[in-house]
């Protein structure tokens, strides 16, 4: 009743083809996307916006890179942590030393094209190998790279800690990074890219390189044979897809903690990215939204639930639990809707077409 | 040694150095041999790829140790734990496996991951994280092979696993049920429609790995006390199945004696050039080359694909 | 386009028995030839110093019993497998192996015995896969979808929709190909092959699983793809009724050797090719 497809015909293959088309779809998302970034900032406590949506929005990042590589086109990866390290440490190392005329957001772009550099070196097995071999290939990558990045000082000017806070960069005098810039600053910096990246990656998926992407996901031998190159084709999803995870590091490190440490970017970050993505839906932008949202606010809410129902837990009992919640949330979402989020809000969608009639 | 060491024209000091860090890396690599069989177990007889493998040695070993704590005698342990292993493969199989059982490979992995996870928790929940040690008497001497010190509880866990692992194939090649996993492996539909109880398959399967989950528990829990990091040592066997290939028992061995054997001799000889610590990532790229090149492994089944 | 369903049998028997001044003109140049095809697979030759043509325009058939090795053939034409010895010459350049890509870049498409769609893309996706060697728009472009990235797009969005058209399937272009019956999925694959725009067309199988009206359905297709777009056709077909009749030329194979090659009249009547797989009528 609230929510109108009948009716809506196009008449040109232009209009088939918008991102979205139907009216009412496309005035709800520009009105969130508004929403976001004008009213949020303006209401959002401190503790909302620099410990909530910050995070959820840079890990957003990260999953939708790791949806293009996984999601779209089939490649199982463990490695988007070190891939998120790649983009940090290379920003770091941009932003320390760049000529004072270049914009703040260069250094985090030089992050992410370098993380695509890499991305694609350790992509290269993805030509003979497939699966989960493919993804111990990217532990290598995974656990190559943390050690890489502790073990040469280049990265971080050689400081004595290796362990240095993230750089404070200004746009028009308003401080966007580091450790002195404020809230709303830092959100909407991050909303920004989130915004821009997200568009992107929904044109890319839909256009011909999408196409080839799922192609090589579904049947990748019958993807050769009509003429689809399967080594440019992984490798660009390689590419693409760190460039992602590298622009997410950088912001990580840049925006959230203020420091560039390794530990932020380990094997742990790259099991947490894949669940985003599994339980958002593989193969779905808005999924990695929803994916990023629920794993990351769901040990939070775990940590509260104990206090609603007035019961104390030790916290070493709430982590143990938050341990068994997760592992079964995995397991159910596989069963239940391997699609994810982005299929239940689909579904939701549905019934709202048709409410309050039952069918 | 002597006479190799002149041979050659080092300090037989050296050589001897070498052997020793040679055998002590055969031994470390017959304890990934030991966790990677249980995933070649289960991945001979039903293609999933078991990624808690590793946290079932953990919570294997959490388990006998809590209930030897609790005063129960060692041998009772191990039954109870084993009781307790078998409870869980039924589990897994009625809310995992079942559910999933015409999912691509890949979600079966996932749902792995999340059994892993899930274990984790679980364990701990029940027998708390701290460190603990077990001692059920394994030799913990040394020996002394010419100047090359040999620890007698490695030497113990390699006949352990020899033994396991000749019954292991044996039981494979020989015996009906064997032959029925291997079917299982091959096509779960055409297996079903000859009459094979894929449910009651799967059972026994997860069940023989909790057995040998629970072995390697004890082994690594002796040496390391029980821990946690049980089950990140676990993550090392994958580049032990890599080279092994994934379906072979032979090969879990050989291969993690290769992987054990060149993560030390690497660390200790190349490591110091770069700073130290290559363990952390030496077994995965090597596993990752032996990818490029070979990757069916050194004895595992090469797949040919048909349109 | 034919609105009407493909003639009966009979009738188009006695067409193809006094072919028409208008199909021998239709008839052109050599375009490929298959040079002295060895391919073994271990031990096993699947195919033995194999060598035939296919003229433009025309609808060849390969024939055989089951691992004759008319899969095998078309995959080597298509560069999944290289032969051991031999290769494959065509439009005036030999490839020996020839590859994929290769095949596919000089207009050479194909369907497959088992269906090869891409299962979690739409009918208009898997389509419009068919015109990927088309499309050239950079990534930049593709991403800010502006230039090429969105001229292509609907450029190509439109050939598709003709063959969408063409082959009926305007309902479910929108659909999951992973949830369409085995009949519509055929079709779909065809489509995939014929957006392609392809110089030679293989199709393995096309008819195999359908029943009379598919058949027929199909046969008609087919026969509109030869005559009105002049695609060359390579076809590999059980039904002895569709070879007859649509056949220009006709290849049989028999464990990997070249039985019999000439028109389907001279094919029915060699006693090797009756001997090894035609059999007789019984009263």
């Amino acid at each position: 009743m609230f929510y109108r497809e009948a009716g809506q015909f196009k008449t040109t293959y232009a209009a088939d083809q918008q991102l979205l088309p139907i009216p009412m779809d496309k005035w709800f998302v520009i009105a969130v996307a508004l929403f976001a970034l004008i009213v949020v900032p303006m209401i959002g406590s401190q503790y909302w916006l620099e410990s909530i949506l910050l995070p959820v929005l840079i890990l957003s990042i990260a999953a939708i890179g790791l949806n293009i590589l996984t999601g779209y086109c089939g490649q199982l990866s463990l490695g988007t942590g070190g891939f998120m390290a790649a983009g940090a440490y290379m920003s770091y190392k941009i932003a320390t030393n760049m000529p004072d005329f270049l914009p703040v957001w260069a250094p985090i772009l030089g992050g992410g094209l370098f993380a695509a550099a890499i991305g694609v070196v350790f992509g290269l097995p993805s030509l003979r190998i497939k699966g989960f071999y493919l993804a111990v290939a990217t532990l290598a990558a995974q656990f190559f790279l943390s050690w890489l990045f502790q073990k040469v000082p280049w990265f971080v000017n050689n400081s004595i800690s290796g362990v240095p806070s993230a750089p404070s960069e200004t746009i028009f005098g308003v401080y966007v990074t580091g450790a002195q810039a404020s809230p709303e600053a830092k959100y909407v910096f991050v909303l920004v890219f989130v915004i821009v990246l997200a568009l992107l990656a929904r044109n890319l998926v839909r256009s011909r390189i999408g196409r080839s992407w799922m192609a090589i996901r579904d049947m990748d031998i019958a993807a050769e044979l009509i003429g689809i190159r399967p080594l440019q084709t992984k490798l660009s999803a390689f590419a693409i897809s760190s460039f992602y995870c590298g622009v997410a590091g950088a912001l990580w490190s840049f925006c959230y903690i203020n420091t560039v440490e390794p530990t932020a970017f380990d094997i742990d970050r790259s099991f947490q990215v894949l669940f985003m993505v599994i339980v958002g839906g593989l193969g779905s932008i808005l999924g990695s939204f929803f994916g990023a949202a629920f794993i990351f606010l769901l040990p939070i809410v775990l940590n509260n639930v104990p206090a609603w129902f007035g019961l104390t837990l030790a916290t070493d009992v709430v982590s143990h639990l938050e341990f068994m919640v997760f592992g079964a949330a995995i397991i159910f979402f596989l069963i239940v809707e391997p699609h994810g989020l982005a299929r239940l809000w689909q579904i939701a969608k549905e019934k709202l077409r048709l409410w309050p009639f039952p069918h | 040694m002597e006479a190799i060491a002149g041979l050659v024209g080092i300090d037989p000091f050296e050589l001897w150095f070498f052997f020793e860090v040679l055998i002590g890396g055969l031994m470390s690599g017959v304890m990934y041999a030991l966790v990677a069989l249980g995933f070649v177990l289960i991945f001979k007889a039903s293609s999933v790829f078991n990624f808690s493998q590793g946290v079932m040695v953990l919570f294997a070993a959490l388990n006998f140790v809590g209930f030897i704590g609790l005063g129960v005698p060692a041998w009772a342990s191990f039954i109870l734990t084993m009781l307790v292993m078998v409870a869980l493969a039924f589990t897994v199989e009625r809310v995992v496996l079942r559910p999933l059982v015409n999912q691509p490979h890949i979600s079966l992995f996932m749902a792995t991951i999340g059994i892993a996870i899930f274990l984790e928790g679980f364990g701990e929940l029940i027998w708390g994280s701290s460190i603990k040690p077990l001692d059920v008497g394994i030799p913990e001497g040394a020996v002394f092979m010419g100047d090359a010190m040999i620890q007698e509880a490695d030497l113990f866990a390699a006949a352990v696993a020899t033994v396991l692992v000749a019954v292991l194939a044996l039981f494979f090649t020989y015996t009906r049920i064997g032959r029925a996993l291997r079917a299982v492996a091959d096509d779960h539909q055409a297996a079903m429609s000859v009459g094979i109880p894929l449910n009651t398959i799967w059972v026994i399967v997860w069940s023989v790995a909790g057995f040998v989950a629970l072995v390697a528990g004890i082994m690594w829990g002796s040496k390391l006390g029980v821990q946690f990091s049980l089950a990140i040592l676990a993550l090392k066997a994958l580049p032990v199945l890599i080279l092994g290939g994934f379906t072979s028992i032979p090969g879990a061995i050989i291969g993690g004696l290769i992987i054990g054997a060149g993560e030390k001799l690497a660390e200790v000889y190349f490591g110091q050039m770069v700073g130290g610590a290559i363990e952390e990532w030496f077994a995965y790229i090597v596993a990752m080359a032996f990818l490029v090149f070979r990757p069916q492994g050194l004895f595992g089944e090469k797949i040919i694909e048909r349109v | 386009m034919n609105d009407s369903a493909a003639q009966p049998a009979e009738a188009q028997d006695a067409q193809a028995a006094a072919p028409t001044v208008g199909k021998q003109n239709r008839i052109g140049e050599v375009i490929l030839r298959a040079e002295n095809i060895t391919l073994r697979f271990g031990g096993v030759k699947a195919l033995s110093d194999i060598s035939f043509d296919i003229r433009r325009g025309e609808v060849r058939s390969i024939i055989g019993p089951n691992g004759a090795g008319k899969s095998s053939m078309l995959n080597v034409i298509n560069g999944f497998y290289q032969p051991q010895e031999g290769g494959i010459w065509f439009m005036g350049k030999t490839y020996s192996p020839m590859r994929p890509h290769h095949a596919a870049s000089n207009g050479i498409a194909r369907t497959f015995q088992n269906i090869a769609l891409f299962k979690g893309m739409s009918t208009l996706d898997n389509i419009m896969t068919g015109r990927i060697l088309k499309q050239k728009a950079s990534l930049i472009e593709q991403a800010f979808y502006f230039g090429r990235g969105r001229s292509e797009e609907i450029e190509h969005r439109e050939y598709v929709e003709r063959v969408i058209d063409f082959l009926e399937i305007q309902a479910v272009r929108k659909t999951p190909v992973g949830r369409l019956p085995y009949g519509l999925q055929k079709r779909v694959e065809l489509g995939r092959a014929l957006a392609a725009e392809p110089t030679l067309l293989l199709l393995d199988e096309p008819m195999a699983g359908m029943n009379l009206e598919e058949k027929e359905d199909m046969s008609r297709f087919i026969i509109d793809v030869n005559e009105h777009f002049g695609t060359t056709i390579a076809l590999i077909e059980h039904d002895m009724g569709v070879v007859m009749d649509l056949s220009d030329r006709v290849v049989v194979l028999d464990y990997g050797s070249k039985l019999a090659d000439g028109t389907p009249d001279e094919v029915r009547n060699n006693q090797a090719v009756i001997d090894a797989y035609l059999g007789v009528a019984h009263d």
